[in-house]
């Protein structure tokens, strides 16, 4: 055999050993959550079986059927935490965003005294457990009589994701020069007009990033829920969760419908969001 | 009427001044080039002119108007940047037409102006691409568009070719001055490149550290350089100086060598007086390959041995060793010079300029 046939050959082999590598690694990834959805359709039974029963026997929507049967017919309030989480979340996202958004533009923009530590400080808090802040917090809220308040969880959430938004998007507005927002304000604009007209837009796929990260995070939490929220005004998909344990038994079923519930939103608004998260739009902007 | 005058204008950053109370008339219509070495405070203060760097001391008028503190956008300019800046998510006539939109000029005019400014650039075809479809020389020229269609009273140009490539920029430097000739604004053109700042402009003000060295025509400063530094500055191949000292009518160089005093200097300096001489290497040539200025008498020749050749074509630079260094002269109709080789260098001296050592200001 040539040699170029022989590195034909060790070429082909190397990027089919790579395929198969990552569809095993999609595979890994993706169980979990194939497994939930499978366990939200099964008995617990089957649920609960060792070995496990991979192909299952019997599927129904029965768990499904029951979460939205209402109190007493196996049914949690799940319409009435589903609100509470999308409120608690989007409403959550909208002010980490803004907030991210001035102080990212400020720190990528502007020079100020103290600026390095100021970012390092924000970059800090994120090295602080959420849950080693939930006694504390529990204090400090329920002095406030703002335990089991939408108010009172938007504001721990707002904390958690500013850090995080502040300096994804100072990254982005970074990457936008200086020059295009002079020279939309020698084109007739203010330095606002300028920042809504040219470097928003350029910034958008980052703040979108950021928005879908600081969403999750709220989405997802559970812990601080936990301790914050008492009953159906407050308490979100995740602490919802708590509802199909009971003293002697957990169900699993059901726990893994609600879990699939809480999967589809923010399934969905990954998938419309990250449309928007073309990167290298500012290409052309500067230099041939 | 759009003039613009500096008066006085200081620029400091902290502690440190970077513009020290530079004084400026453009008048209208007119194409100044601010031209200096990297630092020398021309950008910032273009910037200053077009509002986008405060102003730390003295006046800016625009068409006599004080705009110290005026906003970019009130001023009536247009700058194109060595960047280009363009607007990555809009299409180039969408760029072109931002300023009249943004001023809320109605649909159909906006694309006139557009349509008019395009095709005096010719950018008709890319009107629908964006800036990252171009090519280094469109986005140029896009750049330039969006300048026009506002119509300014003022161009501000800050190194718009310096990111282009030797033909590019040659070509586009023809294209600036076609368009200053079609649009007569009054154009304030920053470079580092001295051949631009010669060929483009009305004047050129030479900018060194924050100070002005020398304003004047092409012609007078090349011809009368006000300075040492205006004199290396400007010209390709740069003049040769070098230091000398005055005595009994003839200049002693480094290493001994003398070189007559030129006659027209003869009145103005003093014997034992430190100087520096300067020639430019058109006025140094090997003989019978130059242009003289008429006066034989004050053509001196020297017998030196060529170090090194740079043919040309039409001309050749010749380096040739006298007085402990390499000198620059430029051999029209060229004959082959072999590196070791002697030859007779004539030193046009009717066309020399000496400055004085320590102040380096012309004699």
């Amino acid at each position: 055999m040539n040699e170029n046939a022989s590195h034909r050959l060790r070429k082909r082999l190397l990027s089919a050993a790579h395929t198969i590598g990552l569809a095993l690694a999609m595979l890994a990834i993706c169980l979990p959550g194939l497994w939930i959805v499978l366990s939200s359709l099964r008995p617990t039974v089957e649920i609960m079986a060792k070995p496990p029963v991979w192909i299952p026997e019997e599927l129904s929507f029965d768990a499904y059927r029951a979460m939205f049967s209402g109190i007493g017919r196996g049914g949690i309030p799940v319409i009435d935490y589903f609100r509470n989480s999308l409120i608690v979340s989007l409403t959550s996202t909208a002010v980490a965003v803004a907030i991210g958004m001035a102080g990212g533009y400020a720190f990528a923009r502007f020079r100020f005294r103290g600026k390095t530590g100021w970012f390092l400080g924000l970059m800090l808090t994120r090295t602080v457990p959420g849950i080693a802040l939930s006694l504390p917090l529990f204090f400090v809220y329920a002095r406030l009589g703002i335990i089991d308040s939408h108010f009172g969880l938007i504001l721990a959430y707002v904390a958690l994701n500013v850090p995080f938004t502040v300096w994804l998007i100072d990254g982005f507005f970074r990457q936008v020069p200086r020059d295009l927002a002079e020279a939309a304000q020698i084109d007739g604009c203010t330095r606002w007009q300028a920042f809504w007209q040219v470097e928003f837009p350029l910034a958008g796929p980052g703040i979108a990033s950021a928005a879908i990260f600081a969403f999750l995070t709220s989405w997802n939490e559970f812990a601080l829920a936990s301790q914050l929220t008492r009953s159906v005004n407050s308490k979100t998909l995740p602490v919802g969760l708590l509802d199909y344990t009971a003293e002697f038994t957990i169900d699993w079923r059901g726990m893994c419908a609600l879990a699939v519930v809480m999967i589809i939103p923010a399934l969905t608004l990954t998938f419309i969001v990250q449309k928007h998260l073309v990167s290298g739009l500012t290409s052309g902007a500067v230099k041939g | 009427m759009a003039t613009v005058s500096l008066n006085k204008l200081v620029k400091r950053y902290g502690s440190t001044e970077i513009v020290h109370g530079i004084s400026l008339d453009v008048t209208d219509r007119e194409f100044i080039a601010l031209v200096g070495p990297s630092g020398c405070g021309k950008s910032t203060t273009l910037r200053m002119i077009a509002g986008l760097e405060e102003i730390s001391g003295g006046e800016v008028r625009i068409g006599g108007q004080l705009v110290n503190d005026l906003p970019p956008r009130t001023r009536n300019i247009s700058m194109v940047f060595q960047s280009y800046a363009l607007y990555p998510h809009m299409t180039v006539a969408e760029n072109m037409g931002f300023s009249l939109k943004i001023a809320g000029r109605p649909r159909d005019e906006i694309d006139r102006r557009v349509a008019e400014a395009a095709t005096i650039l010719g950018l008709g075809p890319l009107l629908e691409r964006r800036p990252s479809q171009l090519s280094g020389g469109q986005r140029q020229r896009v750049a330039m568009g969006r300048a026009i269609v506002r119509d300014p009273d003022v161009f501000l140009f800050d190194e718009p070719l310096s990111n282009l490539d030797a033909k590019l920029r040659t070509q586009m430097r023809t294209e600036i001055k076609k368009l200053h000739a079609k649009v007569r604004s009054t154009v304030i053109y920053v470079t580092h490149d001295q051949v631009e700042a010669m060929t483009l402009a009305d004047r050129i003000v030479i900018m060194r550290d924050g100070y002005i060295e020398q304003v004047g025509t092409p012609d007078e400063v090349f011809r009368r350089p006000a300075s040492r530094f205006v004199a290396g500055f400007i010209g390709s191949p740069p003049m040769n100086l070098v230091e000398a000292t005055v005595e009994d009518g003839r200049l002693t160089l480094e290493d001994g060598a003398t070189l007559p005093l030129p006659r027209q200097h003869r009145e103005r300096v003093a014997a034992g007086q430190r100087v520096v001489f300067g020639l430019r290497p058109d006025d140094l040539y090997p003989a019978g390959h130059g242009l003289h200025s008429g006066e034989a008498e004050e053509v001196h020749d020297e017998r030196l041995t060529v170090t090194i050749t740079e043919p040309l074509g039409n001309e050749t630079l010749v380096f040739a060793a006298f007085a402990g260094r390499d000198w620059v002269g430029r051999m029209l109709n060229p004959k082959p010079l072999r590196p070791g080789e002697a030859v007779t260098m004539s030193f046009d001296l009717a066309e020399a300029h000496l400055f004085d050592a320590g102040s380096g200001k012309r004699l």
